[in-house]
């Protein structure tokens, strides 16, 4: 089994595995530089071993070297797959239990400690929009700067996003892939002679004595920066349902890294919780890597994220589930089934709703924490300390783009540069950062022209491609970045626009092709695989907000370089539906089954969820404590280890703060747990000078 | 003065000390006030010590108390039904220099003279109880088996919660601001909102000693310094003791350095500086695990793969010569100072924590009165320093 994606409508494609591994006993291969997690995964090995405490499965959860439960053994060594490239010849062994040390050669020389310290003056924490835009700003300015990332390339988040951006043309690269952009601002660091990079370089740990200790490729070495700026990003948070603790639940982060980094197809089919844009964008991105999406679900009424996104999935097939929440997630050794179910106005499932989809993947997409612990401590200990991006606040990528430039700015105004920020900057900031406005009911109005485009962007967001696209300056955006576009004037019927749009919510609708007046041509983008689409072949449109039209016909499909990888599709429709068509089906939306409300688990204990994913701790103990009286984390970490684990808390804190609500204490009753370093495990070894 | 703020004792600082001390107090029948500043016991030195539980020591009141310590913790799961994370394996102090070795070996008919169970042991028999220790130079080293680790976090929890059964009254979150002293007796302590009355105060505030002493008019000679300490991820038991590499590390930063591996799978570790860190300070070093890894290395190549996950660093409230204080105040009766227990308070609580009963019940107790006196007050404290291991 190979289920390495060989080709992508957007990714171009990796290397062919050439590297030969063995796992247990089976011999696998793998592409170079690929981490053992993915050639694993790629294999269809889901379970990496099991737990010490209950046997409980584990696989990947992070894919992003901060938790331990992808642990196995690489030549004998523990070490996390999802940070450890294979090798030719390793020996990969599941961790069962508790791994032991391996064996060494005997030393040559007594190892000394590692006292590696470099000053720099500026340190940029966090290689991705908000800190390279930073160091962009910094390098031009001749400021000597040094960006870490712990990825082996710079980008952060960005090098996971493959469609294209919303936002500001002129300030935020809106209208360019994320991965383009990764691109763009790595090239443009990278010819700044006062930016230094270290990418595979993690900062562990924040010092009294005003140190950054940093890990970069295996060495720890020492950093004291003038100034810090803090961009680590964000962490996902996790929903603990029952089941949320098997192999096959895991966050949009990990899913982008393993499908869209490393091109292998990390599930067969996936059921995803959260309607924000990371869910329904990672939704499309399982769509187009050849995933099947059984459906999205979403607790609020309405999905949090931008329409255009959840319109795009919509288009597809994919049903949105508003007012739904899972159940829980079932299967023995991995997902094997999900069971979702409508909810009330307080948001409790109603009895009879329920209904079990067949995937093996749960995505959970339900927010985004800052990471700003290094930034907190890096503030006590007198150090100054800088946040951007969303470190400092969640929002979409290009605000933490323009987040990042006026923190670069900013430092080097403190640093003695006279440099300006510009007046619009942070105006246009906060409209970034902003929430999307209301959506309109717009009725689509037949033209007199011969060809005309059709926008089905109807909710007010930050955004204006349309508007350069079109070379005939027929579109235009009246009052601010976040009003709908206005099409005045002549169209050429280019389709420049089509192209354009980051949320492919424009077609356009070509009236003189059928001299009966019966049939349209419309034109609409699509970013899958071109072969789908037949000419003459039947899909079955949709409007714009997924609802069935009837049948197109595809006429043409334009795939040409300067399209960016998107292809245009002129289909053919009856006249009636010209306005309406916004897209056409790609998957068979999945109803799901009913179900009976009982999981009818043999053992209730397996139906408690596991909050504490690093220690399993369950909901049940955690709450027997708080009704004991346990007011203090710190406590809870001595009695049930919770957030002693290698994550450290980081996917637990929340949900037991929330258990804390729930048990009716109120949240300035509860000592929130101690934070020290290490952020991340480090091997003992990186300590030393050899 | 109203009863419900009135206590046969007041026990101030809810640490390895006080929460013993609570309990046992509690047992005898008194009504017991715990005041603790921080949000819950432990939360001070306690939870930054490594929990090393050794009687091995060459100074006679010390090994008097940790015996009765380690009877406390050996038989907690027994007697309660409560996991304290003990486990037996005993300290180990390898030794590879001659020096060291006379010393050591110096000490043990004193040791062997009040029963404990320690042994010189020939580097064969040291590489049998610590598998994978660099063999070159081991000349040997000592192995005292009735030694252990416990779980410093779930003792004070048990503790407190034992205490709790038994009536302590636990309140947090409320530091002692003030003692009320009258007529050279002590009444009572005051908090930020409440003031607390009894007969008897229990001074157990580790590294604040000195301000305590301060409070009730008294000198009482703390110094807090500190050492770092950490954790690595769980790896499959190994380790049986926890060892003790005395020598001074060629780095130059430490003086001798410890570790051991605790009953849930994690190696624990520890260094004494060789330039001590002064003050309250309880943040952490760039340098600590460098220094530490390179001395874990050379003496146990294996544990190269560790992955290491925590650090973190603890008080050492100190006394001019080593010695613990435990003694009632001079010129305030009823108030009884447990303090200054130089690093080794969680090994020492328990049987602070005893002996302070039977002070407070004024009876004999588990140190006979020679012993008692080498921990007073009034002592001199210029005279021999006693052994400042870990």
């Amino acid at each position: 089994m190979d289920l390495r994606i060989s080709s992508h409508p957007i990714l171009a494609p990796l290397p062919e595995p050439s590297v030969s591994f063995t796992f247990g006993n089976r011999a696998l291969r793998g592409r170079p530089g690929e981490m053992i997690s993915s050639a694993l995964y790629a294999a269809g090995v889901h379970v990496f071993g099991h737990h010490s405490r209950d046997g409980g499965a584990q696989g990947i959860f992070c894919v992003n070297g901060q938790c331990s439960q992808c642990m196995v053994l690489a030549d004998g060594v523990p070490v996390k797959a999802c940070m450890t490239p294979i090798a030719e010849g390793m020996r990969v062994a599941p961790c069962e239990g508790l791994p032991d040390l391996p064996e060494v050669a005997p030393l040559r020389t007594r190892p000394s400690p590692r006292f590696d310290e470099t000053s720099v003056t500026v340190l940029v924490v966090g290689g991705g929009p908000a800190g390279m835009c930073a160091a962009v700003e910094l390098g031009r300015l001749g400021i000597d700067t040094l960006i870490i990332d712990d990825k082996a390339e710079l980008g952060g988040k960005l090098t996971l996003q493959t469609h294209n951006f919303f936002g500001s043309v002129k300030d935020c690269y809106a209208g360019v892939r994320g991965i383009d952009i990764a691109r763009i601002l790595s090239d443009e660091l990278a010819a700044l002679p006062t930016v230094h990079v270290w990418t595979e370089a993690a900062a562990v740990g924040v010092y009294h004595d005003g140190a950054f200790g940093i890990v970069h490729r295996g060495e720890f070495r020492i950093v004291r920066p003038g100034q810090v700026l803090v961009a680590t990003g964000a962490r996902e948070r996790t929903l603990p349902f029952p089941g949320s603790d098997l192999p096959g639940v895991y966050g949009a982060g990990a899913f982008q890294t393993l499908v869209n980094r490393d091109l292998v197809k990390a599930a067969r089919r996936l059921f995803v919780v959260g309607g924000g844009n990371v869910g329904l964008i990672t939704a499309y991105h399982a769509l187009q890597a050849g995933i099947e999406v059984a459906a999205v679900v979403e607790a609020m009424p309405r999905c949090g994220g931008y329409k255009v996104h959840q319109d795009k999935i919509l288009r597809l097939g994919i049903p949105v589930l508003t007012s739904h929440t899972i159940l829980r997630a079932e299967g023995a050794e991995h997902v094997q089934n999900v069971v979702a179910a409508r909810v009330d106005a307080d948001f409790r499932p109603v009895p009879g709703t329920e209904r079990r989809w067949d995937v093996d993947t749960v995505l959970v997409a339900v927010g985004l924490s800052p990471v700003n612990e290094l930034a907190v401590k890096a503030q006590e200990y007198g150090i100054p300390t800088w946040s951007a991006g969303d470190a400092r606040e969640i929002a979409e990528a290009s605000a933490a783009i323009f987040s990042g430039k006026i923190a670069g700015r900013r430092i080097a105004r403190e640093l003695g540069v006279l440099i300006d920020i510009p007046s619009d900057w942070e105006p246009l900031e906060e409209i970034l950062k902003s929430r999307p406005g209301a959506t309109h009911e717009i009725v689509q109005q037949p033209r007199q022209d011969r060809v005309y485009p059709i926008f089905f962007c109807d909710q007010e967001i930050p955004c204006n491609p349309c508007v350069d696209a079109c070379p005939m300056h027929s579109i235009q955006i009246p009052g601010t970045i976040m009003d709908l576009p206005v099409f005045e004037g002549k169209c050429s019927g280019c389709g420049k626009c089509v192209l354009a749009c980051p949320g492919l919510a424009v077609s356009l609708v070509f009236e003189d092709t059928d001299p009966t007046g019966e049939t349209a041509v419309v034109l609409l983008a699509f970013e899958f695989d071109a072969a789908r689409l037949p000419v003459d072949g039947k899909v079955v449109t949709t409007d714009r907000h997924g609802r069935p039209l009837g049948a197109g016909t595809v006429v043409e499909v334009r795939d040409r370089k300067n399209q960016d990888r998107r292809r245009l599709v002129k289909l053919r429709v009856p006249a009636a539906e010209r306005l309406e068509v916004a897209g056409f089906l790609v998957a068979e939306p999945d109803p799901g089954r009913p179900v009976e409300p009982d999981c009818g688990c043999a053992d209730p204990g397996a139906c408690d969820p596991v909050i504490c994913l690093c220690e399993r701790v369950r909901r049940g103990e955690i709450l027997a404590e708080i009704e004991a009286g346990v007011r203090d984390m710190n406590i809870l970490k001595a009695t049930l280890r919770t957030g002693m684990g290698a994550c450290g808390g980081k996917n637990c804190t929340e949900p037991i703060l929330r258990l804390f609500r729930q048990a009716g204490v109120p949240p300035e009753d509860v000592t929130p747990p101690t934070f020290r370093p290490l952020t991340a495990e480090v091997r003992l070894d990186s300590f030393l000078e050899e | 003065m109203n009863e419900k703020n009135t206590y046969d004792v007041i026990v101030v600082g809810a640490g390895s000390v006080g929460t013993p001390a609570a309990m046992f107090l509690a047992a005898e029948g008194l009504r017991v006030l715990l005041l603790e500043g921080a949000a819950s016991p432990g939360q001070g030195s306690n939870k930054a010590a490594i929990g090393g539980v050794r009687a091995t020591h060459s100074d006679p009141a010390k090994i008097l108390l940790c015996q009765k310590s380690l009877e406390v913790f050996t038989t907690w799961h027994e007697r309660h039904g409560e996991d304290i994370g003990w486990k037996p394996g005993g300290y180990c102090f390898p030794v590879y220099e001659e020096g060291l070795r006379d010393q050591l070996q110096g000490m043990l008919p004193t040791q062997k003279k009040f029963g404990l169970d320690i042994d010189w042991l020939d580097a064969d028999g040291i590489a049998g109880v610590v598998p994978g220790i660099e063999r070159r130079d081991l000349l040997g080293g000592t192995l005292s088996p009735g030694d252990g680790q416990v779980s410093t976090l779930k003792a004070s929890v048990a503790f407190q919660r034992e205490g709790a059964r038994r009536g302590v009254e636990l309140r947090v979150k409320e530091p002692v601001v003030g003692y009320a002293v009258r007529a050279g007796r002590i009444e009572g302590v005051r908090t930020a909102n409440n003031i607390y009355f009894a007969p008897r105060v229990v001074i157990a505030t580790g590294a604040d000693a000195l301000a305590h002493g301060r409070m009730l008019g008294a000198h009482i000679p703390v110094t807090p310094d500190s050492h770092e300490a950490g954790i690595s991820a769980p790896v499959e038991p190994f380790l049986p003791p926890l060892v003790v590499d005395m020598h001074e590390g060629p780095e130059g930063k430490t003086a001798n350095f410890y570790f051991g591996q605790v009953h849930s799978g994690q190696i624990i570790f520890c260094y004494t500086p060789k330039r001590a860190f002064l003050g309250h300070n309880r943040e952490n070093l760039s340098e600590f695990m460098p220094v530490l890894a390179s001395r874990l290395v050379a003496l146990i190549p294996r544990l190269r793969n560790l992955l290491i996950r925590r650090t973190w660093r603890g008080l050492y409230p100190m006394t001019p010569d080593g010695r613990p204080i435990l003694d009632w105040v001079p010129g305030v009766e009823g108030a009884l100072a447990a303090v200054g227990m130089c690093g080794q308070g969680f090994m020492l609580g328990p049987g602070v924590g005893a002996q302070i009963t039977d002070m407070i019940m004024g009876r004999p107790g588990l140190l006979p009165p020679e012993i008692l006196s080498t921990l007073s007050l009034s002592r001199n404290f210029g005279a021999t320093p006693s052994e400042a291991l870990a």
